[in-house]
């Protein structure tokens, strides 16, 4: 009976967005880790995907993301000028912005994709960026491809399998 | 090289709007170093109609698959086993490419996803500029390696025209003016009497299209259908 319960009251549950970070190893990971560390407090909305480098990633991971059910991708590297491998973060904007693009032509709202700056030493600034990407799909609501039941183990696998590629 | 852009999506979209499966074909040569109709496009173009297809709730496969060049016979030829199993046909090539894979696959729609513009040069990743119009009677080796057809906004063999401004051209002072520059260039290479050659008219009678060229060596295989 109490079970029963709990699975017809699943679906009118509250809605939690799925994000899905992809970040360089580098600067925001750092900063996401030191944040945990430090036990910081932001919203669980967030599944990171690691990448050597901002530049490493392609517009297809994005989009692989958005088809997988994700509400929302934030991408993130190092401050502008502070990258590793000097430019993948300026890369990474570029195409950030040709991706919104893109997912605006097919109908997503363009504000589902951001791109953020996130320094190694600033872990605040990870969990301020997390509170504002989750309140702006808070806002937005699910995304429309937004699979029910999807879970974010699908999302990421979705994009490991694009990366892999 | 051929430069081309994609149509925009809502374009495309609404070509194959009636099929269900749709191939998108590539091709790895010219559009593809111009960034529009490669391998890597392909992907996002039917990255995108598949998102767009799931957003209508429309089914439906998008198949991909890019040759070396869609103007060689030969790189296209396998696609017509590969197209049997979808409905049309959407390809990545330049306007040639296309037409090449229109007429293998007789019976298939086949619709072009770029705009091809012009014979251009790579300047810099994402940066194409215009140089040559084809023009069947090329004047370079008289003009400094410097296209008067091309890079003079009025076509003029012999100018300048009387506009030019400080060496930018009278039509657009943002482009320079192609005629001093060929005047400077031929100054800085000590040939500039050439400058003087009154070029003969253009062989405009050569230009009707479709062109065909035969090579010497194969005149016999051809010469019965010119
Ligand atoms: S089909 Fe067009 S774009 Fe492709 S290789 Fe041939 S000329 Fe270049
Ligand atoms: S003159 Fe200009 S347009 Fe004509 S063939 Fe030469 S480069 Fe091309």
């Amino acid at each position: 009976m109490e079970a029963s319960k709990v699975i017809s009251a699943a679906p009118e549950a509250e809605f939690v967005p799925k994000i899905l970070a992809l970040v360089c190893t580098y600067c925001t990971y750092t900063a996401a880790d030191m944040a945990g560390s430090a036990r910081m407090q932001y919203p669980p909305t967030v599944r990171i995907v690691k990448y050597l480098c901002t530049g490493r990633i392609d517009i297809l991971h994005i989009l692989k993301a958005f088809e997988a059910g994700a509400d929302a991708v934030m991408v993130s590297g190092c401050e502008a000028g502070s990258c590793h491998f000097l430019e993948g973060n300026l890369r990474a904007r570029e195409r950030v912005e040709y991706a919104k693009k893109l997912i605006a032509e097919v109908g997503l709202e363009p504000e589902r994709l951001e791109m953020f700056e996130v320094a190694a030493s600033d872990a605040p600034k990870w969990v301020q960026v997390v509170r504002e990407m989750t309140e702006r799909v808070e806002k937005l609501g699910p995304s429309p491809l937004h699979r029910v039941g999807a879970s974010f183990a699908q999302v990421e696998a979705a994009v490991q399998r694009v990366v892999a590629q | 090289m051929i430069i081309a852009e994609r149509k925009p999506f809502r374009e495309i979209q609404d070509m194959v709007a009636p099929y269900g499966n749709v191939l998108i074909a590539g091709c790895g040569t010219c559009v593809a170093v111009c960034l529009a109709g490669g391998e890597k496009e392909v992907g996002l173009l039917a990255a995108q109609l598949k998102l767009a297809r799931n957003l209508a709730g429309q089914t439906g496969r998008l198949g991909e698959i890019t040759v070396e060049r869609q103007c060689d016979r030969e790189f296209i030829e396998p696609l017509r086993e590969v197209a049997t199993d979808y409905e049309a046909v959407i390809s990545t090539a330049c306007g040639a490419g296309v037409q090449f894979l229109a007429a293998l696959l007789q019976d298939k729609p086949v619709f072009p996803a770029l705009n091809t513009t012009f014979i251009g040069v790579n300047e810099a990743a994402g940066h194409y500029t215009e140089r040559c119009r084809s023009c069947h009677q090329c004047y370079l080796g008289i003009t400094g390696g410097i296209c008067p057809v091309t890079m003079c906004t009025k076509g003029l063999l012999n100018g300048p025209c009387g506009g030019p401004i400080g060496g930018k051209c009278e039509v657009d002072p943002a482009r320079d003016c192609a005629w001093c520059q060929i005047y400077e260039r031929l100054e800085s290479q000590g040939r500039l009497q050439q400058i003087e050659a009154i070029l003969p008219l253009h062989p405009h009678s050569r230009t009707t299209s479709p062109g065909t060229v035969i090579h010497p060596a194969y005149l016999r295989r051809y010469a019965a259908h010119e």
